[in-house]
Parts: C-alpha cells; sequence; structure tokens
C-alpha cells in the first residue's frame, strides 16, 4: 500500500504538482517542435528562394505593422479551386526566410502568397489609396496616408543584421550596401545592377508614382509585386516537394 | 536527419508508453479505494465557511 | 511616508522612458515612449497626493485581516472594465467589417483594431478576471494571506495593467509582432514575462505556506495556467530586436517552424488561459454558488491530467493543408479529437455539481449563468474537435466559422463564468447583503444568450456559404464566383453579427452598473424574481 499512499505526495507537494505539469505540457510541444527543426524535408531547397531587398523587407515590416496578416493569408492549400485562383500550392521553402511567417488565418480579402506581377504598380498604389474606386465590394481599409509617409530609412542596414542573426543568409556586401539599395531600388533614374545582381528578380523603378520621394507605399508596392514571383513553377520538380 | 530518426522512434515507443503508463497510474491513484474519503475532504474546502 | 519606493521607482521609471523617446531609433518606438511617460508620470503623482504626512504612530498599523482582498477588489473592477471596453471594441472591428468607411487611418484601421480587441478580450478582461479571482480562490481554500505581502500582489496587478495598456497602444502605433494573440513586441514582451514570474511566486507561495493539507483541484487548474503561459509565452515571443531603442525585432525562427511554434502557443493560449484557467474559476464559484460540493472530485483529477497533456499537442490543427509536413497535421487533429473526452469530463462534472438542486437554475440567475457558460463550454468544445478533422477544416478554414466558434467559446464559455463570478464576488468583497439588482442579472443573462446565439449562428451560416462559394464550379468547370463576389455576400451576415455582439455589449454595460450601484451600497426595491419562494404549483 505504500505506494498507493504517494498520491499524496503530487496531491500535498506543490512543487511536485508545478513540476509533473511542466513535465506534461513541455512533451508535446518537444514532439511536436523540434523534429521540425532537424527535419530537412520541412524546408527543402528550392531554386530561386533569396533573402528580401531592403525595400522588399521594408515594405514586409508595414505590411507587418499594418496587421495585414489579420485579413490576407499567405498560404496556398492544395486545393483545386485555391490553385486555381491563386496560383501554384505554397511550398515550405517559400518562407524559409520569414521573421515571422505571414500565413494568416482568416480570409477577408484573398490570399496573397502569389499577388506579385498580378496587377499593375498604379493598380496597387489605387488599391491602397482607394480599395474601392477598383474592386466596388472590397472591404478593405484605405491606406493612403502611405503614399504622405515619407520611407524612415536609417535602420535599414540594422534590419538586415537583425535577420542575420535570425539566420537570414544576408552577406556583409548586402549589408554595406542596404542604404543604397533602398533607395536605389526605387528610383527610376538610379543604376540597378548592383540591386539586381544581389537580388535577383527584384522589381526596380518607381512604384508610387512619384518618382521624386521615397514612401512607405513605394515599399509596400515592391514587396506585393515580388510575393510568389522567385520560384519559377515552370521548371521546379513537383515531385521532389515534400507533402 | 539521424538525431530526428532518433528523436521520431523514440518517441513513437518509450516516451509514449511512458506517458500511457503516467496517465494509467493517474487513474490508479485517484481511483484506489482509499481515496475516496481524501478527495471527499478535499472537495469540500470551499463549502468550509470564508 | 507610505509609498517612498513605489514612487522612485515609478519616477525613475519615468525618467527612464523620457530617455527612450529622446534617442528612439524608430518614431514608432518614440511615441511609443512618451505613453510610457505620461503613464508613469501620472502614476507618480497620483501616489504624490496619497502620501500622509503624519508621523507613524506607534502601533497604527491597522490589524492585519486574514485574506488580501483589496487588490481583489481593483481586479474585479478592472475585469469588468476591460470587458466593456473589450466589447466596445469588438462591436467597432464588426462594425467596420460591415461598413469599411469606419476605417479611420492610420490608427484604427481594421488591421490594427483587431488585434486591440483580441487582446483587450483575451489578456485584459480574461486575464484580470483569472489574476483577480485566483487570488480570492487561492487564499481562501489555502486557508493563507496572498504570499509575498501586500507589495508583490499590487505590483502583479498594476504591472499587469501597464502590460495591458502598453500593448493596446504599441497596437495603435503599429507595433506588432503579428504572432496571432501574442503581437507585443520585445519590450513589451519582457515586462509581461516579470510580472508573470511575480504573479507565479504570489500564487504559488501562497500554496506553499497553507494551512490546508489538500491542494484543492482549481488551484491545480490556476497553476497549470500559470506555468504553461510563462513556458508558452517565453518560447514563442523569441526575437532578435533591431535595437534596444527600437520597437522592431526579428522573430527567431522562420516559414514552417515559426508558424507551428505560433499555433502552437496561439491553440495553447486558447486551452491554459481560456480552458484551464477558467476551469478553476469553474470549480471553485459553482460549488460555492451552488453551496454543494463539485460532483466527482477525483473526475476533476483525472481529467485535469488528460486536459493538460493532450492540449498541448493540437496546435498544428491551425494548419491543416499547409505546407507543414502531414504527420504534424495528422497528430495535431488525432488529440484534437481525443480532446473532446476530457473537456466534456469538465462539463459534466460542472453540470452535475448541481444535481439535486436543479431548482436552483430557475431560482438563481448566478447559478443559471454559470451552467450556461458550461453548456457553451461543452458546445465549443466539441464544435472545436470538429472542425479539427481535416475535411471538415478544408472547407472551414481561412471564413468565418472559425471566427463564430471562437466567440461561442469566448462570449458563452469565458464571459458568462466570469460574469457569474462577479456577481458571486462582488456582495462578498464589499460585505453588501445582495447585489443592487438581481433582476438585472437576469436582463444580462437574457441579453448575453441571445447575443451569442445570434452571433453564433450568423457566423456558421456566414462561414459555410463562404467557403461553399469559394470552391463552387460550374458545369463547364470554372470557378462560379470571384472573391470579391464573396466578399458582398457577407454583408448582411455582417450586419446581424454586429446586432448580437451589441446586444452582448449592452449585458456587459448592464453589469457593470449594477455592480456600480452595488459597491456605492446601493439597493434595488424590486420584486423577487418569479420562483424564488418555492411555488407549490411548480413541484414537479
Amino acid at each position: 500500500m505504500s505506494i498507493l499512499d504517494k498520491h499524496v505526495l503530487i496531491e500535498r507537494n506543490a512543487t511536485l504538482l508545478l513540476l509533473g505539469s511542466l513535465f506534461v505540457v513541455s512533451i508535446g510541444g518537444i514532439v511536436e517542435i523540434v523534429p521540425l527543426f532537424y527535419l530537412e524535408n520541412t524546408i527543402e531547397k528550392v531554386e530561386g528562394m533569396r533573402p528580401y531587398s531592403p525595400l522588399e523587407l521594408a515594405g514586409r515590416d508595414i505590411y507587418v505593422r499594418e496587421g495585414c496578416y489579420t485579413c490576407h493569408s499567405q498560404m496556398i492549400r492544395p486545393f483545386r479551386d485555391e490553385v486555381e485562383r491563386y496560383g501554384h500550392y505554397s511550398l515550405a521553402a517559400e518562407s524559409m526566410y520569414d521573421h515571422p511567417f505571414q500565413w494568416g488565418s482568416k480570409r477577408t480579402g484573398p490570399d496573397l502568397a502569389r499577388v506579385g506581377d498580378r496587377y499593375s504598380n498604379e493598380w496597387h498604389v489605387q488599391h491602397l489609396i482607394e480599395p474601392r474606386s477598383v474592386v466596388p465590394e472590397s472591404v478593405m481599409p484605405s491606406y493612403a496616408f502611405l503614399k504622405e509617409t515619407p520611407l524612415e530609412v536609417k535602420n535599414v542596414a540594422m534590419n538586415l543584421k537583425a535577420n542575420k542573426a535570425v539566420g537570414v543568409p544576408y552577406t556583409d556586401e548586402m549589408i554595406d550596401n542596404a542604404a543604397a539599395d533602398i533607395k536605389a531600388q526605387a528610383d527610376p533614374n538610379a543604376d540597378t545592377s548592383g540591386v539586381l545582381a544581389r537580388y535577383p528578380k527584384a522589381k526596380v523603378g518607381d512604384f508610387d508614382g512619384d518618382p521624386q520621394k521615397l514612401t512607405e507605399m513605394d515599399a509596400l508596392v515592391a514587396y506585393l509585386q515580388m510575393l510568389g514571383t522567385l520560384v519559377d513553377f515552370s521548371t521546379y520538380d513537383n515531385t521532389s516537394g515534400y507533402r | 536527419m539521424e538525431t530526428y530518426t532518433a528523436l521520431r522512434q523514440f518517441a513513437d515507443s518509450w516516451a509514449l508508453l511512458g506517458m500511457v503508463l503516467f496517465f494509467v497510474g493517474v487513474i490508479a491513484f485517484t481511483l484506489r479505494p482509499g481515496g475516496k474519503n481524501a478527495a471527499q475532504n478535499a472537495a469540500s474546502i470551499p463549502l468550509k465557511e470564508d | 511616508m507610505k509609498y517612498t519606493l513605489e514612487m522612485v521607482v515609478l519616477a525613475v521609471g519615468a525618467f527612464l522612458a523620457l530617455v527612450g523617446a529622446g534617442f528612439a531609433q524608430d518614431r514608432a518606438f518614440g511615441a511609443h515612449m512618451w505613453v510610457l511617460f505620461f503613464v508613469l508620470l501620472g502614476s507618480t503623482l497620483v501616489l504624490m497626493r496619497r502620501i500622509n504626512f503624519q508621523p507613524v504612530a506607534a502601533g497604527s498599523a491597522a490589524p492585519q485581516s486574514e485574506y488580501f482582498d483589496e487588490v481583489v477588489r481593483y481586479g474585479v473592477i478592472a475585469t469588468m472594465f476591460w470587458g466593456v471596453v473589450g466589447f466596445l471594441v469588438g462591436v467597432f472591428v464588426a462594425l467596420q467589417l460591415a461598413f469599411p468607411d469606419l476605417n479611420f487611418e492610420p490608427w484604427f484601421n481594421f488591421g490594427r483594431v483587431r488585434p486591440l480587441h483580441t487582446s483587450a478580450v483575451i489578456f485584459a478582461f480574461g486575464g484580470n478576471a483569472l489574476i483577480a479571482t485566483s487570488f480570492y480562490v487561492v487564499q481562501r481554500t489555502s486557508r493563507a494571506r496572498l504570499f509575498g505581502g501586500d507589495r508583490l500582489g499590487w505590483f502583479v496587478f498594476w504591472g499587469y495593467q501597464l502590460f495591458i495598456v502598453l500593448a493596446a497602444t504599441g497596437y495603435l502605433l503599429g507595433i506588432t509582432q503579428s504572432r496571432e494573440y501574442a503581437e507585443p513586441e520585445w519590450y513589451v514582451d519582457l515586462w509581461l514575462t516579470i510580472v508573470w514570474v511575480a504573479y507565479l511566486v504570489a500564487f504559488l507561495g501562497t500554496i506553499m505556506v497553507r494551512k490546508e493539507p489538500h491542494i484543492y483541484v482549481a488551484n491545480w487548474f490556476y497553476l497549470a495556467f500559470i506555468i504553461t503561459i510563462a513556458m508558452l509565452h517565453v518560447v514563442n515571443n523569441l526575437a532578435v530586436p533591431v535595437s534596444f531603442l527600437g520597437s522592431k525585432s526579428y522573430s527567431a525562427f522562420s516559414g514552417v517552424q515559426d508558424a507551428l511554434t505560433q499555433w502552437w502557443y496561439g491553440h495553447n493560449a486558447v486551452g491554459f488561459l481560456l480552458t484551464a484557467g477558467f476551469l478553476g474559476m469553474m470549480y471553485y464559484f459553482i460549488p460555492k454558488q451552488a453551496n454543494r460540493p463539485v460532483y466527482s472530485y477525483r473526475l476533476s483529477i483525472i481529467h485535469f491530467w488528460a486536459l493538460i497533456f493532450m492540449y498541448i499537442w493540437a496546435g498544428p490543427h491551425h494548419l491543416h493543408y499547409t505546407a507543414l509536413p502531414d504527420w504534424a497535421q495528422t497528430l495535431g487533429m488525432v488529440f484534437s479529437i481525443m480532446l473532446l473526452m476530457p473537456s466534456w469530463g469538465g462539463m459534466i462534472n460542472g453540470l452535475m455539481t448541481l444535481s439535486g438542486a436543479w431548482d436552483k437554475i430557475r431560482t438563481d440567475p448566478i447559478v443559471r449563468m454559470m451552467v450556461m457558460a458550461v453548456a457553451f463550454y461543452g458546445m465549443a468544445t466539441f464544435e472545436g474537435p470538429m472542425m479539427s478533422i481535416k475535411t471538415v477544416n478544408s472547407l472551414s478554414h481561412y471564413t468565418d466559422w472559425t471566427i463564430g466558434h471562437v466567440h461561442s467559446g469566448a462570449l458563452g464559455w469565458n464571459g458568462m463564468i466570469t460574469f457569474g463570478a462577479i456577481y458571486h464576488l462582488v456582495p462578498k468583497l464589499w460585505n453588501r447583503e445582495r447585489l443592487y439588482s438581481v433582476r438585472m442579472v437576469n436582463w444580462h443573462f437574457w441579453l448575453a444568450t441571445l447575443g451569442i446565439v445570434i452571433y453564433a449562428a450568423v457566423m456558421w451560416v456566414a462561414g459555410i456559404q463562404q467557403g461553399l462559394m469559394w470552391r463552387e464550379y460550374d458545369d463547364q468547370g470554372f470557378l462560379v464566383y470571384s472573391f470579391a463576389e464573396t466578399v458582398a455576400a457577407m454583408f448582411p451576415y455582417y450586419v446581424m453579427r454586429a446586432i448580437g455582439g451589441s446586444l452582448f455589449l449592452a449585458g456587459g454595460v448592464l453589469m457593470a452598473f449594477n455592480v456600480t450601484m452595488t459597491i456605492l451600497g446601493r439597493v434595488r426595491d424590486e420584486a423577487p424574481i418569479l420562483g424564488a419562494a418555492p411555488l407549490p404549483a411548480a413541484a414537479e
């Protein structure tokens, strides 16, 4: 009977209760989450993926700041209707440089995982300023202030460094040129060969319709226009995907 | 891949068994014959005047 | 000088906030530090006005009462206040979705106000309810005064309010990590960690010094809630700040790992804050209000271990059919379905506590409120496992069905059980014979119930219709609806949802009024609730 009396231990000893609970609640997390960090297939290497350019990253930070994820997902599920509506289903590798991920959980608006190249820059700017002028049914808020707000650029190299610290492979060259690249990418008169060499397939030129100013609108549109465009699915081998 | 496989196998076998045993142990402890009184005492704690 | 230390700390904090504002690396951080500066400065001034310059008289210390209830009183008021604020913001965001002209850029756009709503309800309303009731319950079931002295209790309370204010103002300023229900940035997270450790010390310390031999089961649930939230909070918020004087940080994880970590957190915020914590509330206040011991104490122990063990696995059901590996999705689904059993164990235990006293549902609106809460708990924990089945989830995910599910749990279970606990606590805490008005409790009950039923039903229809429209094909094999058409189809439902939410808000306002009058010592002259006195005709 002595072992059966031990229940009193756990029922009466707060420390044991604490440790018992902690043990039990840790197991699920460890078994589920830890393997993902070892499982190489979780993030299979896919050709075309690269870190965000400084301007795209700034746009992404604005996307996060404005809470776009509360209404837009960036995760296309492998269903016929979703693939027809939005494009090839999302690969794990496509969000490998996303700190944090932006998969979302609700589609009040459409999925944006492959919105890049679907509309013109002018459309995006007009849509962000007055959504219902281009999509009458839309319930999206207006983001006209982005076009009036100059982009904060003084932290750009620090932003890249912080990303590097969490594992994004930014090179020293990328970090050293960050301040110049962020301006060059949105400047139609700039020499963008450096930007394009460091960030292949980056969209360059004026985004917000005002070449004189570098605004938050430039950054956000540059980000939206590159979403889902890095992987070339005409050459992508579907069977290599882990699913 | 090695670490992953090892972890996975451990989780699927011993860890699973251990957790099932732990839970069975909890049930056995709770439902053991002598537990009724203790449970009744504990259940009446909030009802003592405050 | 009663508050010397507190004032010094606050003044130093205010100064540091000013320094932070001056050297801020980005505009948002500067604005946030100004907010912090004015909050701390205001608090310092309030404390200064309370200084008593009387010399410390010998033996002037009032005899310490058995329990430290002053902080619980503040907690109850804070719960009510944040509840009404959270419901109000909820109605506002609901209306924004129906009438987009209600967006006022940049601070009051939906994307910034929605996290304000979710955090206000989960952490400000729910969190305050849990802190206040756990302090009340742990002292009484341990027969000991709150551990750590009054100062620790006050630190937990005011520290938590500061966290809420910083989180809320941060969202409106655009300071967010974009992790659902964990949006506050790194420095606010660090502050919450400190407050949470203090909370754990106060709670666990009280259990350690208890005079009861047993630890009552409500405290098991509260304790599991506190430590698990601590673990989830720390892991999910791991991030590298860009600058120690800036608001921006980047998550330590990316992509798939980040998604799973976030939903491991997200689902267990539901499992441990909104379920385990509130079950602790249920296990004290239902027996107390019904004046009967819990139906089966042994069932409560078994379902405690089963619940905390299974909940922790359920997170991946938020990521069905995404790029998360299949095995993790399946694991999440299996555990989510099994979770039905411990959940219903709790529901049965709560409901059956009333066996032999069912008439109380008719005669006591507070008991009725608690029973309705448990009923909604049972319903939401049936719906949840069903929605975690992959085929069902393929339809329900990304739609308003999820929103409806969350609200039948949050409004029905968390809201109702908290209202019941508040109505139970207020007369006791302020030494009143009874509430200002019991009839108003009855009104609150019906307003809230009707509001939830409208809300949940409308969101079912909306969500299922949305999901079906997205995947509808015509004979030629083309998608029938453009996305914009499915948005337009939601309009009537969004309006009706706002009406349901408004009813729930009206109930909350009624409660705030009723409780305020009770605290002021007023008693409404009213006829007793029908059936409060046993009626011979209602014998069977």
